[in-house]
């Protein structure tokens, strides 16, 4: 035990004297999480938009009059054809289109009930959602102001309707991708390269012939990665609690204990590459293009998997990064428990235990 | 006599069709220093990593230290010393870190590494180094601290695979005289090395050619076999019969 305790202490001198590597495994996550947060954003105000008044009566009058108190959109009034309107939104003129029909407030007054449309461009989903929703809530701003002194209320019923991406796929919360980013770029490369480097430099040798056991070599190695990536979880966690304002909806407990397996997945991923390759050189490719990579693509963090071709969707399914992000997005947003993704934990200690016992094989097989 | 510390009986090691080393039986005795001399490729590296317990050997007999070398690795590991080609200290830790790390993983108690540092500090002269990155260090002085951290446990034999690559005569001078102060402390040596006059210093020497052992005696009595003025000469003659070179 002293033996393993002086091999880790010996890590973390190599990991904490090499300051630039610190800067960006501390750095990165803050960074990352600071551009997805501030460059993501859902920020609406001023934004364009476009109101056709077929009506121009007096209920249409005080509708628009409503909008444009609003702090939401820069309104922009004209009488367009469908067909104009949807050359405005192709060309990025317009963001959001109020359609009011004509004879708004004659319906109203006598059929009590009235429609009108809203169409928003959908291609950035997360805007047009919160586009949608503000101006649908300053319509029901306006019916309840006109109900306030009638028996029978008014309707007016707002038709919404998200264009190019009609199912809105894809409406994320990028924090548990930026998770799953930040601890397989942090577990999977630095440990293999740290493991290869001993292989290059010729130190690996000197160890393999000590008493010291090549298990604890491994699992000595491992230690240091796996505080570091604790930190960085409290560190992404805080940020996403404090600055961006979305609080942990679950169990910080069972977050915290998900997030641990996940880094142990990544670590004994960047074992197993590590064992796999034997120069710096090829190990960091491999964290970075065999791993990153795919975490990017098939996490489900940047590109929905259900849109994908089969053949892809089926390749996302070994990437561990996307059980990952169903676990943190079903604990961290939805607050959800345990019982709700034990089939995915179950996923992923599973993938741990082949890669360590591929690696632990492969290891020993070096060694004959 | 005493007991060798090294006895191999026909140790042969096979990768696929290839020997790579075939059947080779010698014996170590205790406080020698044992030249281990071959062309690159005659098998050298193969035979020293069987005797240290990285390799399993694919036929034949071999105890070192009075351990068995298929079933008895551990031992053997806690017993051995063991310096590469390669410089093989950590670079970006001290002169310190690097002794009370290499003391640790050998299950030396503290006290006993801090006793040990300081008088590997004061042979070295490197007093005014310990707290330095190695990396700052000179070769010469890398190769000499890399040699006393790998006898630092007091091994029974130290195995050196071409120990002073690239290093400048003088130092290669001085890092023999480390050699024979380890000698002169009971511990044995085994050393590979292309340099012929480093041959002479050996008290016995074996040459390989293509996995086998062509030659074994002292530099004196190999030399007057071949008569060959020189190691040199004595190498030249029996590796020209090499067939596999790299």
């Amino acid at each position: 035990m002293k033996q393993f305790l002086t091999f880790v202490r010996k890590e973390f001198a190599h990991v904490l004297r090499d300051q630039k590597t610190l800067l960006i495994l501390f750095g990165m996550p803050i960074v990352q999480i600071l551009i997805f947060g501030f460059a993501l954003t859902n920020e609406v105000k001023n934004s364009k938009m476009l109101i056709v008044d077929n009506a121009h009566d007096r209920a249409s009058q005080q509708l628009i009059a409503k909008v444009e108190a609003s702090r939401y959109f820069e309104i922009e009034q004209s009488v367009m054809s469908p067909l104009q309107m949807e050359a405005a939104f192709r060309e990025g003129k317009i963001k959001v289109a109020l359609v009011i029909p004509d004879n708004f407030n004659g319906d109203l007054l006598h059929l009590n009930e009235a429609n009108v449309q809203i169409i928003a461009d959908a291609s950035d989903p997360n805007t047009a959602t919160s586009l949608i929703n503000y101006a649908t809530s300053i319509v029901q701003d306006y019916q309840t102001g006109l109900n306030r002194n009638l028996t029978v209320p008014f309707r007016i019923i707002p038709e919404t309707r998200m264009i190019y991406n009609p199912q809105l796929k894809g409406v994320y919360n990028y924090v548990p991708g930026v998770m799953a980013l930040v601890l397989m770029l942090v577990c999977v490369m630095m440990t293999a390269v740290s493991i290869v480097r001993e292989k290059e430099t010729g130190t690996m040798e000197i160890l393999l012939v000590s008493p010291f056991k090549p298990i604890f070599v491994i699992l000595a190695k491992a230690v240091p990665y796996l505080i570091l990536s604790l930190i960085n979880v409290v560190t992404i966690l805080l940020l996403s609690v404090y600055v961006l304002d979305l609080p942990v909806a679950g169990s910080l407990l069972l977050l915290f204990a998900e997030s641990t397996l996940f880094i142990i997945t990544s670590l004994a991923l960047g074992i197993f590459i590590s064992i796999k390759t034997s120069s710096q050189q090829v190990a960091m490719l491999i964290s970075l293009m065999g791993m990153l990579l795919p975490t990017m693509l098939f996490s489900g963090f940047m590109f929905p998997i259900e849109n994908m071709p089969l053949p892809l969707q089926m390749i996302s399914n070994i990437v561990p990064a996307k059980w990952y992000y169903i676990i943190v997005k079903a604990v961290m947003i939805k607050g959800l428990g345990f019982n709700a993704i034990w089939k995915e934990t179950l996923i992923l200690a599973g993938m741990t235990a082949v890669l360590f016992i591929v690696s632990l094989r492969t290891f020993k097989i070096r060694l004959a | 006599m005493a007991t060798p510390v090294i006895q191999t009986d026909k140790l042969t090691k096979r990768f696929g069709d290839f020997v790579a080393t075939n059947e080779i039986t010698f014996d170590v005795q205790p406080g020698e220093i044992f030249g281990f001399l071959g062309a690159n490729g005659a098998g050298k590296t193969t035979a020293m990593r069987m005797l240290c317990g990285l390799s399993i050997p694919s036929a034949g007999q071999a105890r070192v230290a009075g351990f068995d070398v298929y079933k008895q690795t551990e031992q053997i590991k806690r017993n051995i010393g063991y310096m590469s080609q390669k410089f093989s200290l950590y670079e970006d830790l001290t002169v310190l870190e690097n002794i009370n790390f290499f003391g640790g993983i050998y299950g030396l108690s503290n006290a006993d590494i801090k006793t040990k540092s300081e008088a590997l500090i004061g042979r070295l002269g490197l007093q005014g180094e310990a707290k330095k990155l190695v990396g700052s260090l000179p070769l010469g002085w890398k190769q000499k601290l890399s040699f006393s951290v790998g006898i630092l446990h007091q091994p029974k034999i130290v195995f050196l695979d071409e120990p002073t690559g690239g290093v400048d005569p003088v130092t290669r001078r001085q890092f023999w005289n480390l050699i024979y102060e380890a000698a002169h402390e009971g511990i044995t040596i085994f050393v590979t090395t292309h340099y012929m006059d480093e041959a002479e210093y050996c008290n016995r020497i074996s040459i390989m050619v293509d996995g086998k052992i062509q030659a074994l005696d002292t530099p004196q009595a190999l030399k007057q076999k071949f008569n060959a003025a020189s190691m040199d000469d004595v190498f030249y003659q029996l590796a020209r019969g090499a067939k596999r070179s790299e």
